[in-house]
């Protein structure tokens, strides 16, 4: 550790992020989706603490949408590291009418999830959510900063944010308030992948190359469950080796056609690449402004 | 691999985010679907040319109006750095948004419009980066295309930016020169043969020279105390460790150490990251400490060398940059947040407010404005532990925060 070189000057910040949250606030949970990101939030928080358990909870926003895979590594996940995990459910906010589920060729529920993640912030009265959203993937993301104040209505106001100097974190907030921490904030997405292969952390199987029946829509690769993803009887179902790049619900997330099926193949094929992370987010896909609406609503 | 952070700073038209559109583009650091959406968006405007403005401007009122409002961050990578770009836009309004970038950042490259050459905003530009003390300046020439390439007008910019730098505080500052054309690729990664006059390096050949060891300022090691560890398990039953960053040097086992403010002597025991012990902390490295003693230690804490004491003190002046629109007035209560340590602070006295053109200072002030740069004196109602900014970049600064809103209304740098 003696020469500077050697340390990673982002993981670094990290820990000294998740270090921050947990004495500047009361009650903060980690929001998990089971995605690349949120694991590796989970190494980091791992790291910040050691010899002492992590010091708060996990969260996961349930849209009942998610790859099956997703949901097994979540449970064993846990288990093995002893963690808490509250599970919230977009079907219950769904019952309850609080939203209407969309319909159509693009339905999904990945909106949704914004009214169901705020109800439980209130339940539980979380003052900070840590999240795994990165400047990199979206240009309104390259706006937020590492503690972002959202009101009493899980608002982001994008225009009047706290200027963030040095590594200063001001958490200080008002009662109702909380405040999104995002303590990947400066990584990319091949900073992601080579940690990961670095740390050796386990990842779900749907990052990798495997056999998955889909359909082409838009140029992009859909899964085809009929359960979850509208599709039109023209749109032919198809087999064919793919890996997820980002994984988030199954109605809003399309595939890429890859044969990269361990670790070592799939941060190569990062580092090749020529097309951007959220080019296969369907739900950015809706306007250019997309993300910063869904922001300013509450959305991470 | 090294992260190399950048502020970029140059006002309204001056092509900074052309600049910074070119430099992703000619690294291939743009993706496809991203390029697409750019030449369609260039397209639907009616543009001749690809703008790479839309590559960074992240909001809705950016787009609309065509300026830059906020600090973005901007990613690209080379096969020997990863380099992050703190976009901060010129505009007189946002000197706040300057320093914020400037606050994280090695490296400035300041843009100079060549048909308008050093104006208010490039004295602007210089003084923050200046009072920042960003070790290296990258002065970038531009639209060198529109004054055909001529080294009379770039040597004439330069002159004049030269006479800028005679007035400067901080003299150890490494200024270079490069003539561009971000919008037409000219010296920013690929050389060009419009400017034989010009023998230096491309802008890209020079971030890449830059030596991490120079650009890190070094200093006496500090250790804040962030968060203290008690695992209270079997297996860690006395544990008790202190998390924290390491600024400024190294710190190793078996070094004397005092804690502040009890002023404790103590010696480190271990030093942890993660499930490894380590002999060194390294600067800027986030490691948990355990001493040889049972001391009484806490957040806000901290832990140096026996032999490199820092300034124990209640009151300090420091250059202050104000950036709320309540004005700050002598006499008001701010909390002062000092690394991972906040106290209460009183404003005893603005010495005097740097005039907006940075040709002088007005001493008879009694506040501050928005984006206002003064000398203020404070009182606090605990001691903390600092350095002078200009020996110790993270030791010296502060943030201030407001009381009542819980904003961040101002930074400082203390003297």
């Amino acid at each position: 550790m003696k020469d500077t070189s050697n340390i990673n000057p982002l993981e670094n910040e990290a820990i000294y992020i998740m270090r921050e949250v947990a004495a500047q606030f009361e009650k903060p949970v980690l929001l998990f989706s089971g995605g690349k990101d949120s694991i590796t939030l989970v190494r980091l928080a791992q790291k910040a603490f050691y010899p002492a358990k992590i010091p708060f909870p996990l969260m996961h926003i349930d849209t009942g949408h998610n790859f099956p895979e997703t949901i097994e590594f979540r449970d064993r996940l846990v288990k093995e590291l002893g963690l808490e995990l509250i599970v919230r459910n977009v079907q219950d906010s769904i019952d309850d009418g609080k939203v209407k589920e969309e319909s159509g060729r693009y339905a999904s529920r990945n909106q949704l999830q914004t009214t169901t993640l705020l109800d439980a912030i209130e339940e539980f009265k979380f003052d900070a959510c840590i999240g795994g959203a990165r400047r990199d993937e979206e240009k309104a993301r390259a706006k937020e900063r590492i503690f972002s104040v959202r009101d009493d209505f899980g608002q982001w106001d994008e225009r009047n944010q706290r200027p963030e100097l040095f590594d200063m974190l001001n958490g200080n907030i008002e009662l109702g308030q909380n405040v999104r921490v995002f303590p990947i904030s400066n990584w990319t997405e091949l900073d992601v992948w080579s940690y990961i292969q670095k740390e050796e952390i386990e990842i779900p199987s749907i990052y990798f190359a495997h056999t998955r029946a889909t359909f082409l829509r838009d140029g992009l690769i859909w899964s085809a469950d009929d359960a979850v993803v509208y599709r039109d009887e023209e749109e032919e179902v198809v087999e064919r080796i793919v890996r997820f790049r980002t994984v988030g619900d199954m109605s809003c997330t399309a595939a890429v056609l890859s044969e990269a099926s361990d670790i070592v193949s799939v941060v190569q094929e990062i580092r090749d690449s020529s097309i951007s992370e959220r080019g296969a987010r369907i739900d950015d896909k809706r306007s250019e402004a997309a993300m910063e609406k869904r922001k300013q609503q509450g959305y991470f | 691999m090294e992260v190399l952070k950048i502020a970029t700073a140059g006002s309204v038209d001056d092509g900074k985010s052309t600049l910074i559109g070119r430099l992703l583009y000619d690294t291939k650091s743009l993706t496809s679907d991203k390029l697409e959406a750019i030449e369609n968006k260039s397209k639907q405007l009616g543009y001749d040319y690809l703008d790479f403005s839309l590559a960074t401007d992240g909001l809705v009122a950016e787009r609309e109006q065509g300026i830059t409002i906020d600090v973005a961050h901007i990613y690209f990578s080379t096969a020997n750095k990863s380099y992050i770009i703190a976009d901060t836009p010129g505009h007189v309004e946002y000197t706040r948004n300057m320093v914020t970038g400037a606050s994280t950042s090695q490296v400035a490259i300041v843009l100079i419009d060549a048909r308008k050459g050093v104006i208010e905003q490039t004295n602007r530009h210089f003084f923050i980066n200046n009072l920042l003390r960003i070790k290296t300046v990258i002065v970038a020439i531009n639209k060198m295309d529109l004054v055909d390439f001529s080294e009379e007008r770039y040597n004439e910019i330069k002159a004049d930016f030269e006479a800028l730098m005679s007035k400067r505080d901080y003299q150890d500052q490494k200024i270079t020169f490069i003539p561009v054309s971000a919008l037409k690729g000219d010296n920013v990664v690929n050389k060009s043969e419009k400017t034989p006059w010009y023998n230096g390096e491309t802008l890209l050949e020079n971030l890449e020279g830059l030596d991490n060891q120079d650009i890190f300022n070094a200093g006496i090691p500090r250790f804040p105390v962030q968060y203290v560890i008690r695992p209270k398990t079997d297996e860690f039953h006395d544990f008790r460790g202190y998390a924290g960053k390491v600024y400024g040097g190294e710190l190793s086992v078996g070094d004397d150490v005092v804690i502040l403010p009890s002023q404790t002597k103590s010696k480190i025991k271990e030093i942890h990251f993660y499930d490894k012990k380590v002999q060194t902390a390294s600067r800027r490295s986030s490691v948990l400490i355990t001493l040889e003693d049972d001391v009484n230690i806490s957040r806000g804490d901290m832990i140096v060398r026996a032999n490199d004491l820092p300034v124990v003190d209640k009151q300090f002046t420091a250059t202050i940059s104000w950036m709320d629109s309540q004005n700050l007035k002598t006499g008001n209560k701010y909390v002062v947040q000092h690394g991972v340590n906040k106290v209460m602070a009183k404003v005893e006295r603005i010495h005097h407010k740097i005039n907006p053109d940075y040709s002088g200072v007005d001493d008879t002030v009694e506040t501050l404005a928005i984006n206002d740069i003064a000398t203020v004196s404070f009182k606090l109602n605990k001691p903390i532990f600092y350095d002078a900014f200009k020996a110790h970049r993270t030791n010296g600064s502060f943030i201030i925060i407001d009381s009542k809103s819980n904003n961040t209304v101002g930074a400082g740098f203390i003297q």
